[in-house]
C-alpha cells in the first residue's frame, strides 16, 4: 500500500523514495567532486567535437601534395603531411570519425542484441539460461582479437566488417552482465510484488529489472567503447580494417612505419589520438562505475 | 577435489566441442565454393578438385564434420594453399617463438604490476597509489602496436640501442635472441601490467581491510609481514585468476607485437594467413589459439581451487 502512494510506477531506486530528477542530480554532483572522471568527461567531449565537427574544419583528407611530402609540422600543416603530401591533421580530424563509428555504433549494436538476450536468459533460468550461456562460453573461448580477425578473414576488410566483428565480440559481455544483473534484481521484494498485483512479464522486464540493471550496463558500455576503439585501430593497423584511402588511425600508423626514422611525427599523433580518446572512456567509466554501481567500485 | 577437476574437465571438452563446430562452419559460411577457397586464389581446376576430393567436400556436412574432427585429432590440420607444407608442422615451428615471447612478457607484467599494485594499495590514496592508478589507466588505454612503434622510435632509431626487428633462434644465439626479445617482451608485458596492477591493487585492498589483518597487526606482527604474509598471500589467488583470463589479452597483444618487430611467430603467421587467404592454415591457428585458451583457463581454474578451498568446496570457481 505504501508503496503504491510514495511511486506506483516508478522503477526500483537507489535511495528509497527519492524522485528520479533528485537521483539523477545527486548523481551529477557525485561524479563531479572527482577530478579523474570529470578529466574523461572532458577528452571524450574533445573526442566527440573532433569527429563530429573537425572534417568540416580541417583540409580535405585525400588531396595530394607531392611537392610537400613527409614534411614536417609547419604553419600550413600543424601537424605535418604524410608520404602522399596529405594533411595530418585533417586525416586526424576524418580518423575521429572513423574511430567513433567503430567504438559507438559496435558497442551500440552489442547492447541491442545482447541485453534482450541476457534478460531473458536471466528471467527463464531454467531453460532458456543453460543454452545461452553454454553459447556464451564457446564465444568466450575465442580471445578477442582473434575472434575479430577471424571474422574479418571470413567477411573481408572494411569499416562495416569490422564494426560487426567488435560487437559480436563485445556480445558475450553484454549477455553475462546483463544476465548477472537479472539474477540479483529479481531476488528484491519488489519483484514478487509486482508478480501479485498480475504484471506480465515483459512489463516486469522492461518495467522493474532493466532500470535496475542500467548502471552496470551503463559502466559497461563506457568501458567497452574504449576496447572496441583500440580493436578497430589494431585490426586497421594489421590490414584487417579499414582500408586505405579512408583515414583511420589505425592505418595511418601502418605507413607511418615505414617512415620511422624520416618523419616520426607520423607515428607520434594517431597513437597520442588512440590513447587518449581510450583514456577518457576509462576514465569516465570508472568515475561511472563509483558513482553508478557502487557494489563494483574500487573503494 | 577430484569431482572438481571432473566437472571442470567435462565443461572444458563441450567449450571445445562447440568450439570447433563453430571454426569448421564459419569457414563453410563463405560465400562460394569452400574448395575453390581453401584451394587459393589462382589455382588450377585440378587443383581445386584434389582438395574438393581430400576434403571430402561432396559429402553431407556432418560427416565432413566428423571427418575433420577425427583428422584433427590425430594432429593433421591440413596443407597451407602457399607452399603445401603441413600446417601441424608450421605450427610447431612457429609457437616456440610466441611462447619465447609471452613468458617473458608475463614475466615483465608480474614483476611491474604486482609490485606496483602492492605499493598502490599499502600508500592508498597517497602520491604512489596516484601514479600507480594513472598507470595502470594508461597502460590500458594505449595501444600495443603503438607502445610498439614508440619502443622501436626511441630505443632502435634515435639511441640506437636495440636492433628494431628481427629473430635470431635462442639456440643459435642466446644474447641475440634476448636483444632482440626484449623491447617486445617490454612492450607486450607493459599491457598486461596495467590489468595486472588493477587486480592486485584491489584485491590488496580488500586482504588489508580484512580481519584477519586486522588481527595480526593487532597481535604486533611488523607491518612488512602483515602485508608480505598475510594479504599478499591471499590476493595471489586474484592474481592467479587474472593471469588465466587474460591469457586472451596476451594472445592478442602478441599478434601484434609479432607484426610490428617482426618476429616469425604463432602471430606473424595468423595475420599472414589472414592477409594471404590462407584458409587452411586460418582454421587451425584460430582451432589452436582457442584450444591453448580453453586449457590455460582448465589450469587455472584448478590451480585457483587448490589454493582457495572454498572454491572446491561450494564447486563454483570466480566467476
Amino acid at each position: 500500500m505504501t508503496e503504491q502512494v510514495l511511486s506506483p510506477a516508478s522503477p526500483p531506486s537507489p535511495v528509497p523514495g527519492a524522485p528520479p530528477v533528485m537521483r539523477r542530480r545527486r548523481t551529477w554532483r557525485r561524479f563531479r567532486r572527482r577530478p579523474m572522471a570529470m578529466a574523461g568527461l572532458v577528452l571524450v567531449t574533445g573526442f566527440l567535437l573532433l569527429a563530429l565537427v573537425g572534417p568540416f574544419v580541417t583540409a580535405d583528407p585525400t588531396s595530394q601534395d607531392y611537392a610537400a611530402t613527409l614534411s614536417p609540422p609547419s604553419p600550413g600543416h600543424p601537424l605535418g603531411t604524410d608520404d602522399l603530401g596529405r594533411d595530418v591533421l585533417a586525416r586526424i580530424a576524418t580518423g575521429a570519425r572513423t574511430s567513433l563509428q567503430a567504438g559507438l555504433v559496435s558497442t551500440l549494436l552489442a547492447m541491442v542484441v545482447g541485453i534482450p538476450i541476457g534478460l531473458v536468459a536471466g528471467f527463464y533460468r531454467r531453460w532458456l539460461d543453460p543454452i545461452v550461456m553454454r553459447l556464451v562460453d564457446v564465444v568466450l573461448a575465442f580471445p578477442f582479437l582473434i575472434f575479430a580477425v577471424g571474422l574479418a578473414a571470413i567477411l573481408g576488410p572494411s569499416l562495416r566488417n569490422v564494426i560487426i566483428a567488435l560487437s559480436v565480440a563485445q556480445l558475450p559481455g553484454v549477455i553475462r552482465i546483463t544476465r548477472g544483473e537479472v539474477l540479483a534484481i529479481r531476488e528484491m521484494d519488489y519483484i514478487p510484488a509486482a508478480v501479485a498485483d498480475g504484471a506480465t512479464d515483459p512489463y516486469i522486464l522492461f518495467r522493474y529489472i532493466l532500470p535496475g540493471a542500467a548502471g552496470a550496463l551503463i559502466v559497461q558500455a563506457t568501458v567497452a567503447i574504449p576496447t572496441a576503439i583500440i580493436g578497430e585501430a589494431t585490426l586497421s593497423f594489421l590490414g584487417l580494417g579499414v582500408q586505405p584511402p579512408t583515414p583511420s588511425w589505425g592505418v595511418m600508423l601502418t605507413s607511418a612505419q615505414q617512415f620511422l626514422s624520416q618523419a616520426p611525427w607520423l607515428a607520434i599523433w594517431p597513437g597520442v589520438m588512440i590513447a587518449l580518446s581510450a583514456l577518457g572512456f576509462n576514465l569516465l567509466g570508472d568515475g561511472l562505475r563509483d558513482v553508478l554501481d557502487p557494489k563494483e567500485g574500487p573503494r | 577435489m577430484g569431482w572438481f577437476i571432473l566437472r571442470r574437465a567435462g565443461a572444458a571438452i563441450i567449450v571445445l566441442f562447440l568450439g570447433s563446430a563453430l571454426v569448421f562452419f564459419g569457414i563453410r559460411a563463405l560465400p562460394g565454393d569452400p574448395a575453390t577457397v581453401l584451394a587459393g586464389q589462382e589455382a588450377s581446376q585440378e587443383a581445386i578438385e584434389a582438395i574438393r576430393h581430400d576434403y571430402g567436400l561432396d559429402r553431407p556436412l556432418p560427416v565432413q564434420y566428423v571427418d575433420y574432427l577425427g583428422r584433427t585429432l590425430q594432429g593433421d590440420l591440413g596443407r597451407s594453399t602457399q607452399d603445401k607444407l603441413p600446417v601441424a608442422d608450421i605450427i610447431i615451428e612457429r609457437l616456440p617463438i610466441t611462447i619465447e615471447l609471452s613468458l617473458l612478457a608475463i614475466a615483465v607484467a608480474i614483476a611491474i604490476g604486482v609490485l606496483t599494485g602492492i605499493v598502490a594499495a599499502v600508500r592508498r590514496g597517497r602520491f604512489a597509489d596516484y601514479m600507480a592508478t594513472g598507470f595502470g589507466l594508461v597502460g590500458l588505454s594505449v595501444p600495443h602496436f603503438w607502445l610498439g612503434l614508440l619502443a622501436i622510435l626511441l630505443f632502435s632509431v634515435t639511441l640506437r640501442w636495440l636492433p628494431a626487428s628481427g629473430y635470431v633462434p635462442f639456440t643459435q644465439d642466446p644474447v641475440g635472441n634476448l636483444e632482440r626479445m626484449l623491447l617486445p617482451a617490454l612492450v607486450l608485458g607493459t599491457g598486461f601490467a596495467a590489468v595486472l596492477m588493477r587486480q592486485t591493487r584491489s584485491a590488496m585492498l580488500g586482504a588489508l581491510s580484512a580481519d584477519y589483518v586486522r588481527t595480526a597487526r593487532s597481535k604486533g606482527l611488523a607491518e612488512r609481514r602483515v602485508v608480505g604474509l598475510h594479504a599478499l598471500r591471499n590476493s595471489l589467488t586474484t592474481v592467479v585468476t587474472v593471469l588465466g583470463l587474460q591469457v586472451g589479452v596476451l594472445i592478442s597483444g602478441a599478434v601484434v607485437t609479432e607484426q610490428i618487430f617482426v618476429i616469425p611467430g604463432f602471430g606473424k603467421l595468423t595475420v599472414d594467413a589472414v592477409a594471404t587467404r590462407n584458409y587452411p592454415v586460418i582454421q587451425a591457428v584460430v582451432l589452436v589459439t582457442v584450444v591453448a585458451y580453453v586449457l590455460v583457463n582448465l589450469c587455472v581454474d584448478i590451480l585457483y581451487a587448490v589454493l582457495n578451498p572454498r572454491v572446491r568446496l561450494s564447486g563454483v570457481a570466480g566467476d
